[in-house]
C-alpha cells in the first residue's frame, strides 16, 4: 500500500470524501485498501469482508462519493451476511436491507464489509460474539468495548473510515469511548429501525462511530428521518448542520454528581476534569446538576431491555430461518429447545430469562410495572436539568478499556460499565462520546448529551472541545 | 328434599368472535390479503417475522375497527394501544401475537340485546395444517404453514355473559353477521374463516345468582355447529352435575362428525402469555375525525331497519326477520314503492306466506315480483279476493311470476261478497248443520268453523270468514 494512500486513510471520512470529490484521491483505489486491510485485519473486527469491490461504485458527484462504510453485524443488508454476532443466524442472508443502510447507499456510500459484536448487541466488550471477541486496536490484549466493538475497532484501526454502530445502552459510545473515537446516539426516533435486528426496541438506536465530530454529523444527516415501515421513527427537527463551533461563550454545561463521582477510575476522572477546564477556557460555565433518579437507572434498564429482548427474540425459533437443530426425538418442543440452547450464547440466554421473568404474571408491577416507573422519573430528571444547563457532560466510561476476560466472568460488574451512558437511553436523549485524552495510554471518553433533537447543539459543541484537545483518533492506525 | 337429579339448570353463554377484516393489507405490514390464493404467496418479509422487521398498523383496519364499536354501540378509546401476547408456535412466525390487552379500541356496548364486553384489533396466526395422527400436532408425522393468512387483520368482539340458550347464540350470531356484512367489514363466511367463534360456558341452578364453572368450547365454524355444539356442551355439563360432580374449568374441542367434545388444555397448563406494551409501536390517538369519519361511512343497520319497519306499523317479528336478512327487507322496500298503502299486510305476506313457500326459506327460488306482492295485497284490502284465494294467487306467483289480478280473473278467484250472493249460501249451511246453529243461537260461537268452512267449499275460498260470521249472525238473530 502506498504512503499517499495510508496518508489518505488517516485522515477523516469528510476529507478523503473531499479528496475523491477533487480527483486527488481514487475512490476505486480507496475502497480496495480499505478492503484489503479488512480482509487482513487481525483485532476479528470483521464478521464480513466483501470479496471485492462492486463493478460500479457511486461517482464522485454523490454526496458520499463511494466512500466505504464499515456496518454492524445487525443490520440487515440484501444478500450479505446479517448474523447480529450469533451463531443462530450464522449464514443468514436477508432479502432486503436496512433503511439507515440504504440511505446512506442512496446517497453514494458503499460497504466493504459487516463488523462483529456481542450478540443481539447484548454486552459491553465484544466477548459475547458468537464469531470470537475483537480486540483493541490501541492494545490488542484490551475489549474494544461493545457492543458495537467490531465498527468501533476498524475505524480505530484505520480499516474502514466510518462505521455504522447502534445503541441500546452505551453500544456505540462506551465502543468509541475505548477506541479514541467519537460516537454518537442520536435522539430515539431520529434514525429507522427497519432492518436493525432487534435487540430492545424503545432503545436500540443506530449512529454513527466516527473519527471526528463533523465526520458522524455528515453520516447523521444521511440516516436520520422519518420512515413508514417504522412507526417510531419521526426523524430530526431541523437539518444537520456541518459543525463549526469554535467557541463556548454562554455555554451551560452540567455535571451530575451521580455520573460522575464514586465508581469513576482516577485517570478517567482526570481526563474528563481536564476536558471540563478546557471548556471553560472557551468560555463554557460548568455547573454540578442533580439526577437523582439515575443511580436506578441500571436496574431499570435491566429489567426494561430484557423484557424486550426476551419477546424479540422469540421469532428464533429455527422454523422459518436461521441455524435449525432438529431434536433427536423429532418434535417441536425438542426442535425449539435444541435450536436455542445450542445457537445462543450465555449472555443472551441469561437476558432472556432474565425478561422472561420480568414480564411473567405476578412479578410484571415489581418488575417491568417499576422499571417503567423509574424511566419515567429519568426522564423528568434530565428535563429538569436541561431547565438549568445546555449540555450534561459525564465520562463515557467509568474506565478505560479493560483487558479481555477481565470482567467477562462477572455480569454485573460487565453491567456496571453502562452506568453513565444508560441514562440517556432511557430518556431517548442524544448523546455524543468524544476522546478526551488518554489514561494509562488508552483513550478516555467524554460523553455530552442534551435534550431530545439537539443534535446540531451537541455536535458543535463536541466539535469545539474536539478542536481544542486536539486528540489524534488515527493513533492506533498502522 | 330436592336431589341433585330434580334441579333445574339456567345455561350462561358468553361468545368470543374473531372476525378476518375485508382490509386490502395485512393488519401491520403492506402485503395484499385474499381467501384463496397459493399457499405463502402473500408474504412479505413482516409476515415472517423476518429479524429487523417492524409493524406498522393498518388504517382501514382501525377505520373498520370505529365502525364495529360505533354499530355496537360501544365506547370509542381516545387511543390505540396495541401489547405483544407471547407463545411458542409455528404458525406464530414472531412468537408473539400483536394484540390489545388492558386497552382495547372499544369499550363496553351493547347489541341486539347482549351486552358488549369489548372489541379489540390483533393479527391472525398463520394456518397450520398436520399431516397424519390426530390432525393436531401432537401426534402428527409432519406440519406445514401457509403463512398467507398470518398477519391478516382481525377484529375479536367479546359479550357479556348475556345469552342463555343455543338458540338465541346462533340467532345473535346471525345478527352479528348480517350486521358486520351491512357495514363492509368484513365477509363473514364461516367457510373461508373470516366468521369463527368460541363460547364460554356454564350452567347454574335455577334461580342462582353465581354462575358455574365456565367451558371454553373452540373455533366452531358453522351456525349449526355453534348450536349442536354448545347443546351438547350444556347436555354433558348437565349430566356431570346431575351425577354429583364437579365441571373443570377447560378449553374444549367440539368435532362436529361425532359430536364429541374433547379437551384441548386445563386451567393448570393455561399460558403465562407475558402481555406488555408493543414496544415497536407508539400509541395511535383516535380522533374525533376517525370518528367522524367511520360513523359517516355506516350504512343502515339491521337493528335500526327494524325500529323503522315497526314505525311502518309492521309487526316486529316481521320488522326483525326482514332486518336480519336484508333480501327480504329489500323485497319489502321495493314492493312499498309499488304501493306503500299497508305495509304491515305486505310485510305479513313475505314473512309469513312467501317464505314459507320457498325452499330453504331462499327468494332466489321464487318468481314473484316485488310489485306483485304489493298488487296482491290491495286486491286483499280491496276485497277482490279472499285472503285464502290470495294464497293461491300466491302459489301461482312464486311458481311462475305474473300479475295478480290477471291471476285472479283466469282462475277464477275473485272475492264472492256481499248479503246478496252469501246468505242463501250461509243459510243452506246452516240448515244442513242444524246442532251447529242450535249452538251458535246459545251464544257458544266455537263451531262457526263448520259454518264458514261449508261456505267456502261453495264458493271455492273466494269468500271472506268475517263477512261470513257477520251474515250468519243476522240469519240466527245474533
Amino acid at each position: 500500500m502506498s504512503d499517499a494512500l495510508i496518508d489518505a486513510i488517516k485522515t477523516t471520512a469528510t476529507e478523503q470524501i473531499a479528496a475523491i470529490k477533487a480527483g486527488t484521491l481514487d475512490a476505486r483505489e480507496l475502497f480496495e485498501a480499505y478492503r484489503s486491510r479488512a480482509a487482513a485485519d487481525t483485532t476479528n473486527a470483521f464478521t464480513y469482508v466483501a470479496p471485492e469491490a462492486p463493478a460500479e461504485l457511486p461517482g464522485r458527484d454523490t454526496p458520499l462519493a463511494g466512500l466505504p462504510v464499515a456496518i454492524k453485524d445487525l443490520f440487515c443488508t440484501e444478500g450479505v451476511p446479517s448474523q447480529a454476532g450469533s451463531r443462530l443466524l450464522e449464514g443468514y442472508l436477508p432479502p432486503y436491507t436496512a433503511t439507515s443502510v440504504q440511505k446512506l447507499l442512496d446517497a453514494g456510500s458503499t460497504s466493504h464489509g459487516k463488523t462483529n459484536q456481542d450478540e443481539f448487541a447484548m454486552g459491553s466488550s465484544n466477548e459475547n460474539s458468537a464469531f470470537g471477541p475483537t480486540l483493541n486496536p490501541w492494545d490488542p490484549t484490551r475489549v474494544p468495548g461493545g457492543s458495537s466493538g467490531g465498527s468501533a475497532a476498524a475505524v480505530a484501526a484505520g480499516h474502514a473510515p466510518w462505521a455504522m454502530g447502534t445503541d441500546t445502552g452505551g453500544s456505540i459510545r462506551q465502543p468509541a469511548a475505548f477506541c479514541g473515537l467519537v460516537g454518537l446516539k442520536p435522539t430515539y426516533g431520529s434514525i429507522s429501525r427497519f432492518g436493525m435486528i432487534a435487540f430492545a426496541s424503545s432503545l436500540d438506536q443506530a449512529g454513527p462511530i466516527t473519527r471526528s465530530v463533523a465526520d458522524a454529523a455528515l453520516m447523521l444527516s444521511f440516516m436520520e428521518g422519518k420512515d413508514d415501515r417504522d412507526m417510531t421513527s419521526i426523524g430530526l427537527r431541523e437539518p444537520i448542520e456541518t459543525p463549526t463551533r469554535t467557541d463556548l461563550t454562554g455555554l451551560r454545561i452540567g455535571v451530575p454528581e451521580e455520573l460522575s463521582g464514586e465508581g469513576i477510575d482516577p485517570g478517567v476522572r482526570a481526563s474528563f476534569e481536564a476536558a471540563l477546564e478546557e471548556a471553560k477556557a472557551l468560555g463554557a460555565t460548568v455547573t454540578q446538576v442533580h439526577l437523582p433518579n439515575a443511580p436506578h437507572a441500571l436496574s431499570a434498564y435491566y429489567v426494561l431491555a430484557p423484557a424486550e429482548a426476551s419477546s424479540n427474540l422469540s421469532r428464533f425459533d429455527g422454523v422459518r430461518y436461521g441455524n435449525r437443530l432438529e431434536a433427536e426425538d423429532g418434535s417441536l418442543i425438542g426442535m425449539y429447545t435444541r435450536t436455542r440452547t445450542e445457537n445462543f450464547g450465555a449472555e443472551v440466554k441469561r437476558r432472556i430469562m432474565l425478561g422472561t421473568y420480568a414480564l411473567s404474571a405476578g412479578f410484571y408491577d415489581a418488575s417491568y410495572g417499576r422499571a417503567q416507573r423509574v424511566r419515567t422519573k429519568i426522564v423528568e430528571d434530565f428535563a429538569a436539568a436541561f431547565a438549568e444547563v445546555d449540555v450534561i457532560a459525564t465520562p463515557t466510561a467509568p474506565t478505560v478499556a479493560y483487558k479481555l476476560g477481565e470482567k467477562s466472568s462477572d455480569p454485573l460488574e460487565m453491567y456496571l460499565g453502562d452506568f453513565c451512558t444508560v441514562p440517556m437511553s432511557l430518556a431517548g436523549i442524544p448523546a455524543i462520546s468524544i476522546p478526551s485524552g488518554l489514561s494509562e495510554g488508552l483513550p478516555v471518553g467524554l460523553q455530552l448529551a442534551g435534550p431530545a433533537f439537539s443534535e446540531n447543539l451537541i455536535l458543535g459543541v463536541a466539535h469545539a472541545l474536539e478542536q481544542k484537545l486536539g486528540f489524534d483518533t488515527a493513533g492506533a492506525i498502522r | 328434599m330436592s336431589t341433585a337429579t330434580e334441579i333445574e339448570y339456567e345455561t350462561t353463554i358468553g361468545l368470543e368472535i374473531h372476525v378476518q377484516l375485508a382490509t386490502v393489507t395485512k393488519m401491520f405490514s403492506p402485503v395484499a390479503t385474499y381467501f384463496g390464493a397459493e399457499p405463502n404467496t402473500l408474504i412479505g418479509p413482516v409476515d415472517l417475522g423476518l429479524p429487523g422487521t417492524l409493524p406498522v398498523p393498518n388504517a382501514q383496519a382501525i377505520h373498520f375497527g370505529i365502525m364495529l364499536g360505533l354499530a355496537f354501540n360501544c365506547e370509542i378509546a381516545e387511543r390505540l394501544v396495541f401489547h405483544r401476547k407471547n407463545y411458542f408456535y409455528p404458525d406464530l412466525p414472531k412468537g408473539y401475537q400483536i394484540s390489545q390487552f388492558d386497552e382495547p379500541l372499544c369499550g363496553p356496548g351493547n347489541f341486539g340485546g347482549v351486552r358488549i364486553h369489548r372489541v379489540h384489533l390483533e393479527e391472525d396466526a398463520a394456518k397450520s395444517t398436520h399431516a397424519g395422527g390426530s390432525g393436531r400436532i401432537q401426534g402428527s408425522d409432519s406440519s406445514v404453514v401457509d403463512f398467507n393468512r398470518g398477519g391478516t387483520s382481525l377484529a375479536e368482539i367479546v359479550t357479556e355473559p348475556d345469552i342463555h340458550s343455543a338458540e338465541q347464540a346462533s340467532e345473535w350470531l346471525r345478527l352479528l353477521r348480517t350486521t358486520v356484512r351491512q357495514l363492509g367489514v368484513s365477509d363473514v363466511n364461516m367457510e373461508e374463516g373470516s366468521l369463527r367463534c368460541d363460547a364460554n360456558i356454564s350452567i347454574a341452578p335455577k334461580g342462582s345468582t353465581e354462575l358455574g364453572a365456565k367451558t371454553e368450547l373452540k373455533n366452531m365454524n358453522s351456525f349449526r355447529f355453534i348450536e349442536r355444539g354448545i347443546r351438547a356442551e350444556v347436555a354433558r355439563q348437565t349430566a356431570i352435575l346431575r351425577s354429583g360432580g364437579t365441571v373443570e374449568q377447560e378449553t374444549l374441542h367440539f368435532d362436529p362428525r361425532t359430536e364429541a367434545i374433547t379437551s384441548m388444555r386445563s386451567k393448570e397448563d393455561a399460558h403465562d402469555y407475558r402481555y406488555f406494551p408493543e414496544p415497536d409501536m407508539v400509541p395511535v390517538v383516535v380522533t374525533t375525525e376517525m370518528v367522524e369519519k367511520a360513523r359517516a361511512a355506516m350504512p343502515e343497520l339491521p337493528h335500526e331497519r327494524e325500529e323503522r319497519f315497526i314505525g311502518l306499523g309492521v309487526e316486529p317479528g316481521a320488522a326483525r326477520q326482514m332486518s336480519w336478512r336484508p333480501e327480504l327487507g329489500d323485497l319489502f322496500e321495493e314492493a312499498l314503492k309499488t304501493d306503500d298503502s299497508n305495509p304491515k299486510a305486505v310485510a305479513a305476506l313475505i314473512c309469513n306466506e312467501l317464505v314459507a313457500r320457498l325452499e330453504d326459506g331462499d327468494l332466489t327460488h321464487s318468481k314473484a315480483s316485488a310489485a306483485s306482492l304489493a298488487q296482491l295485497v290491495a286486491l286483499v284490502a280491496d276485497g277482490k279476493v279472499t285472503s285464502s284465494g290470495s294464497r293461491t294467487v300466491l302459489d301461482k306467483l312464486v311458481e311462475g311470476g305474473g300479475d295478480p289480478a290477471a291471476i285472479v280473473e283466469s282462475e277464477g278467484l275473485g272475492a264472492v261478497g256481499g248479503g246478496d250472493t252469501l246468505t242463501p249460501i250461509i243459510q243452506a249451511a246452516l240448515d244442513a248443520n242444524p246442532d251447529v246453529a242450535e249452538k251458535l243461537k246459545s251464544g257458544d260461537m266455537k263451531p262457526i268453523g263448520v259454518i264458514i268452512g261449508a261456505v267456502m267449499k261453495e264458493t271455492r275460498g273466494r269468500a271472506d270468514g268475517k263477512e261470513v260470521t257477520k251474515i250468519a249472525r243476522g240469519l240466527l238473530g245474533l
